[in-house]
């Protein structure tokens, strides 16, 4: 399983060095939403009794957290695009991968590539919002469980609707309900890391570490009766 | 196969279902008296919190038939986890429009962020999805075998979205919006009969709606032998292999 | 219900196999033993690709009986055996566009657990070891990208090959290795199942034919002796000395290719197989 899970991560970290789709595409995509975030929601507007911070800076976790939402479901769609694109499903099929590993080397790849993108863009939340940072520790465990959470729930979706002509508008319907409770605790927890008190985040980091093992679970088992026939 | 979708017992089924609203009607529009608070709105109380019962217990019957479904790929079992899934959303809608009708002369809007009716929403586009995967275009056992994963995994997001939100508005506000409800002897008696009701026309329509779905599978299955006659035709060799 | 037979590597009875809830097998009766190399012909639509897929494990067994390599095709634990013990080439090339040629091949040789030192000979005998190995599949033409797909399947060493149109869109060379490799792995005990619209090379190839229309197999047995007369006169006719008769055909713009209905009630092998000829350059 864990040979399988290697092969396929290796390979789509290969892909995506010789097509450059998630760093060239989706990495501006997601830097764009915040921006437009930034337009829709005047810098100028502020909230009275907090030091005068802006509503921008306020709703920051949550802004960054649905840029990161939106761009998962890009690189979600390219991971199983790749593998729609020459009926390379059945080539895995007949090779007699393990599905569960199959599972694991998409889910861990768009981690990997997540994770990038949200250093990436964190640094930029960072400087467009102008928030401060409280707990160094709280929101990297924070942004570890939540990346897991959505790729791993976002993956096994994208399975379900892998082989279908109407995946790219089905699957975001199925995975964000299902994420919705990950951005709810993914904000939360990242609003106490950087706005403080940390002591309020780590409860929903908690959570989130209980989904992403959820998840990751489900996504493992799920992955052999989705991927059987198509 | 009669040409119908009734037989006697779901005729009872139905004359119950009948009888029993037209009670817990009488009882909760007419019998009951007003609540302190709430006055006259607490009576959509007894249509709402039926319609939680039922719309929650048809997505049991979904995970439990989807569970069913994934260890022995049983037909009956697959179609009535749909059957389900279907009847649970339309009382999930009805579980959303009476609680935006109670609110709006309990908060003075229709939409609050409360936890139940967030969770709800959610809930709600949840099993659409799932409805939406049922009639996908794939070959039947294959849609039916994604149905079934989804059907158990919206159950398990179902528990979490409706806990983390309940937790989420606790921190926020220190307590949940609503308003102190009390209940006298006959307004609970009204609530149960509300229960016992819908109770029986959810399960009414359940049935019918499984059979309707087993009617169709049948026919499908007929539709088979001629669409495998018509394709042998095709060849111009059919059965008894005279080309060539 | 009958079982297998010993020797024998696809075993079908009223197979049908529904693609949605169209019966693209609709009841085929089939028998494969070891070491034949059959010809599927047929016109398009037929449902060769479906056939060739099932006994792949790939397309589902929806009634009937079906083993293939001794494994039950309702099996699921057995279906997956099917699936690695069998090699398909088929329409697509289960290739990734941004990978190289040699990037592809290393992938698939890891997945299907084969030494990556078995890739090199056939890259060599495949042509793509020169400046191929390092170009991107998307880089590739229709032929090239074949010639990558066959080299994973042959790598495989499959016991079963199944070949869907293995000559279409090659060149002399490749269709000639094609018939060479076909010819080498029945030599080492495999049997092989092609479906073919390139009568005049498949046949010559082939051990037995069998005709698919309609879902259906009709099993010819080999050709009539004056029908393969025929048939060899025909090819000389068209193809004098050698050259790729697809390149020249006279029957170019084919009077014959009127559609993808195939041959009608009754229609005989030889009318049958120009019709396939024209069928097969439209693709």
């Amino acid at each position: 399983m864990l040979h399988d899970a290697l092969l396929m991560a290796g390979k789509d970290l290969r892909i995506e060095r010789g097509s450059r789709v998630v760093l060239g595409q989706i990495l501006p995509f997601g830097a764009l939403v915040l921006i437009l975030f930034g337009l829709a929601i005047s810098p100028d507007l502020t909230v009275l009794g907090t030091d005068r911070r802006s509503v921008l800076a306020q709703v920051s976790p949550g802004l960054f957290w649905m840029a990161v939402l939106f761009s998962a479901l890009q690189a979600l769609n390219r991971s199983f695009a790749v593998e729609a694109a020459d009926g390379n499903l059945d080539g895995l099929k007949m090779a007699g991968l393990d599905p569960a590993g199959i599972f694991l080397g998409k889910a861990g790849t768009v981690t990997a590539q997540l994770l990038v993108l949200e250093i990436l863009l964190g640094a930029g939340a960072f400087l467009i919002y102008g928030a401060p940072l409280d707990s160094v520790i709280l929101l990297v465990v924070t942004v570890l469980f939540a990346t897991t959470s959505i790729t791993s729930a976002g993956t096994l979706y994208a399975a379900l609707g892998s082989g279908l002509r109407v995946r790219d508008t089905l699957v975001p319907l199925l995975v964000l309900p299902v994420l919705a409770p990950v951005l709810l605790a993914a904000t939360l927890a990242t609003d106490a890391a950087v706005f403080g008190p940390a002591g309020d985040g780590w409860s929903w980091a908690l959570l989130l570490a209980v989904f992403a093992l959820l998840y990751v679970g489900i996504g493992m088992l799920a992955f052999g009766p989705i991927m059987e026939e198509t | 196969m009669n040409d119908t979708t009734s037989s006697r017992a779901t005729r009872v089924l139905g004359i119950a279902a009948l009888v029993s609203l037209a009670f817990s009607l009488s009882f909760g529009l007419i019998f009951s008296p007003p609540e302190v608070f709430q006055a006259d709105s607490v009576r959509l109380m007894y249509i709402h919190l039926p319609s939680v019962a039922v719309a929650y217990s048809c997505f049991a019957v979904t995970l439990l038939g989807s569970i069913i479904y994934l260890r022995n790929g049983s037909t009956f079992w697959d179609l009535l986890a749909g059957a389900a899934g279907e009847i649970g959303v339309l009382f999930t809608a009805f579980l959303l429009i009476s609680g935006s009708l109670w609110g709006k002369p309990t908060w003075g809007v229709y939409w609050q962020w409360d936890p139940r009716l967030t969770s709800t929403a959610v809930m709600f586009i949840m099993y659409i999805g799932y409805l939406v995967v049922r009639r996908l275009e794939l070959p039947p056992d294959v849609r039916s075998r994604r149905a079934a994963v989804l059907g158990i995994v919206s159950f398990v997001n179902v528990i979490i979205v409706h806990y983390s939100v309940q937790w989420w508005r606790g921190l926020h506000q220190g307590q949940t919006i609503g308003i102190d409800t009390q209940l006298d002897g006959l307004m609970l008696f009204s609530l149960f009969l509300g229960l016992v009701s819908f109770l029986v026309v959810g399960s009414w329509l359940l049935v019918h709606r499984f059979r309707i779905a087993w009617l169709e599978h049948q026919l499908s299955a007929q539709g088979m032998e001629r669409a495998i006659a018509e394709r042998r035709a095709e060849g111009g060799f059919g059965l008894s292999g005279s080309g060539a | 219900m009958s079982g297998p037979v010993d020797g024998s590597v696809v075993h079908l009875v009223g197979a049908i196999s529904l693609i949605q809830r169209f019966p693209a097998l609709a009841g085929v009766d089939l028998e494969v033993r070891t070491g034949e190399i059959v010809l599927l012909r047929g016109p398009n639509g037929a449902g060769k690709s479906t056939l060739l897929r099932l006994c792949a494990g790939l397309a589902p067994l929806s009634n009937g009986v079906g083993s293939v390599l001794g494994h039950d095709l309702t099996v699921r634990e057995q279906r997956r055996r099917v699936r690695r013990e069998t090699g398909l080439l088929a329409h697509q090339t289960f290739l990734y566009d941004d990978l190289t040629v040699e990037e592809n091949l290393r992938f698939w040789a890891a997945a299907n657990r084969v030494d990556e030192g078995t890739i090199e000979p056939v890259l060599d005998r495949l042509a793509l070891a020169g400046r191929l190995r390092d170009v991107k599949i998307a880089g590739l033409s229709a032929g090239q990208r074949r010639r990558a797909s066959l080299a994973v399947m042959v790598s495989r060493r499959p016991k079963l090959w199944l070949l869907d149109e293995p000559h279409a869109g090659l060149d002399q060379a490749g269709r000639d290795f094609v018939d060479d490799l076909v010819k080498h792995a029945v030599g080492f005990g495999a049997t092989v199942m092609i479906a073919s619209h390139d009568v005049h090379r498949a046949t010559d190839l082939a051990t037995r034919t069998v005709t698919v229309a309609g879902g259906l197999v009709e099993d010819e047995g080999q050709d009539p002796p004056e029908d393969r007369a025929d048939r060899s006169a025909a090819s000389e006719h068209i193809n004098p000395d050698g050259t790729d008769p697809d390149s020249t055909d006279p029957d170019g713009a084919d009077p014959d290719a009127t559609g993808p209905d195939g041959p009608g009630p009754g229609g005989e092998a030889d009318s049958d197989s120009t019709e396939q000829e024209g069928d097969r350059d439209a693709s």
